[in-house]
């Protein structure tokens, strides 16, 4: 699959190498992989398309994977080179690329089949959390509904945790923000792609319904274990 | 507050130098729109007519440069957004420009002569995450250069482009 084409032609770049530059690798860019998904793509039908899923972890992230790399190298060499303008001017497509791994890597956790468990609402703390700070379950689904609806362009919605506060929140990012450009001391424990690419082939324009129909596939078990971890 | 405005002076007005207020939004992408159906045409692409391949060449050294530059300046918009060939009127030139979601050069004061929707709701069902394929047949097949003579014409009575070399339409 994609992971493991990525991961070989790595392999047989290094191999390729000249020692010089071998060197270069030593000292230190660790790239990133595209990850596998921890269901088929066909396991959030009917809330999300196998076709979206498809394209969103074939094309989508693992361009973000390939072009944060890139970034990563040149920013090495540029490092290297004391060429401080380079190293400027690879912030943004760092920070866009490399934010569009982080966002995703999450996204994926954040959803599960039915089958599995997905939907199920969250318990124990993350639960009592959430009737706290948001009133209600219901309260807090319209309000995230809600928020990621008039997110203006791309971007994502978030359900945040502020760590030191404890204290949780909504939040939206544009484009591959990711939600520590809102803060250093928020931790994701849920993020929905409002990104078109998410949902256009199943639900065109209608992005509501896609905001109404993802909660039926939510994992909340892995938010409430971020939860637990982050909390304590 | 907006009573009795045009569209245009409403969307430089909401804008509000980059800070732009409710208004703005939804004033921007009709206008957006409407000049991006009117910036296509059935059988369109090719060649432009004669006064703007001149000023084309002249900016942008050649037809070619302005092609790769139109489909450079797409691809490197990170997000939705909206690409451009306007004619800067400080600068008196034509220049190719990006912008993210709903922002309109004519807020920023310059005149827009093509647009392409980089939304992805724009180009997903045809090309998917395929950006460069639906640029590429945009500058080559639809975009309208007849459009493109016409807004030149009259961006001229605004701009004064340095000859009286006006094309004819």
């Amino acid at each position: 699959m994609a992971l493991r084409t990525l991961a070989s032609r790595k392999t047989l770049a290094a191999a390729a190498r000249p020692l010089a530059t071998a060197a270069a690798a030593a000292r230190g860019v660790t790239t990133v992989a595209l990850p596998d998904l921890p269901y088929d793509y066909g396991a959030l039908e009917p809330a999300i398309s196998g076709e979206i899923m498809r394209l969103h972890h074939q094309k989508h992230h693992a361009t973000y994977v390939a072009n944060y790399n890139k970034a990563l190298e040149q920013l090495d060499a540029a490092v290297a080179k004391g060429d401080a303008p380079t190293v400027v001017h690879l912030q943004s497509a760092i920070k866009f690329n490399g934010g569009g791994h982080v966002n995703h890597s999450i996204f994926w956790n954040n959803l599960k089949p039915i089958s599995e468990g997905g939907g199920e609402p969250p318990h124990a703390k993350l639960g009592w959390a959430i009737d706290e700070d948001f009133g209600s379950f219901e309260a807090l689904v319209k309000k995230m509904s809600a928020e990621g609806a008039a997110l203006q362009g791309s971007g994502w919605v978030w359900l945040a945790l502020d760590k030191e506060a404890k204290k949780l929140s909504v939040e939206t990012t544009a484009n591959q923000d990711p939600l520590v450009t809102k803060g250093a001391n928020l931790v994701p424990l849920l993020g929905i792609d409002v990104w078109e690419h998410a949902y256009y082939l199943q639900y065109k324009n209608v992005r509501p319904d896609y905001l109404s129909n993802i909660w039926k596939v939510m994992n909340w078990k892995y938010a409430g274990e971020v939860y637990e971890n982050a909390a304590a | 507050m907006f009573y009795g405005y045009t569209l245009e002076e409403l969307i430089k007005e909401a804008y509000n130098n980059g800070n732009p207020l409710p208004e703005y939004n939804n004033a921007a992408q009709v206008w957006n729109h409407h000049f991006f159906w009117e910036s296509m045409q059935p059988e369109g692409g090719g060649s432009p007519g004669r006064g703007v391949l001149q000023q084309i060449e002249k900016d942008f050294g050649s037809f070619t440069n302005f092609r790769e530059e139109f489909i450079r300046s797409a691809l490197s918009l990170l997000g939705s957004g909206w690409v451009w060939l306007v004619l800067k009127r400080k600068e008196r030139k034509f220049s190719v420009v990006h912008t993210q979601n709903a922002i309109s050069p004519l807020a920023l004061g310059d005149i827009p002569l093509i647009n392409l929707d980089l939304w992805e709701h724009a180009y997903y069902l045809d090309y998917k995450d395929d950006r460069r394929m639906y640029v590429t047949n945009f500058i080559d097949h639809l975009v309208s250069w007849d459009t493109v003579t016409l807004r030149m014409m009259r961006a001229e009575a605004f701009v004064n482009l340095g000859e009286p070399n006006i094309p004819v339409a």
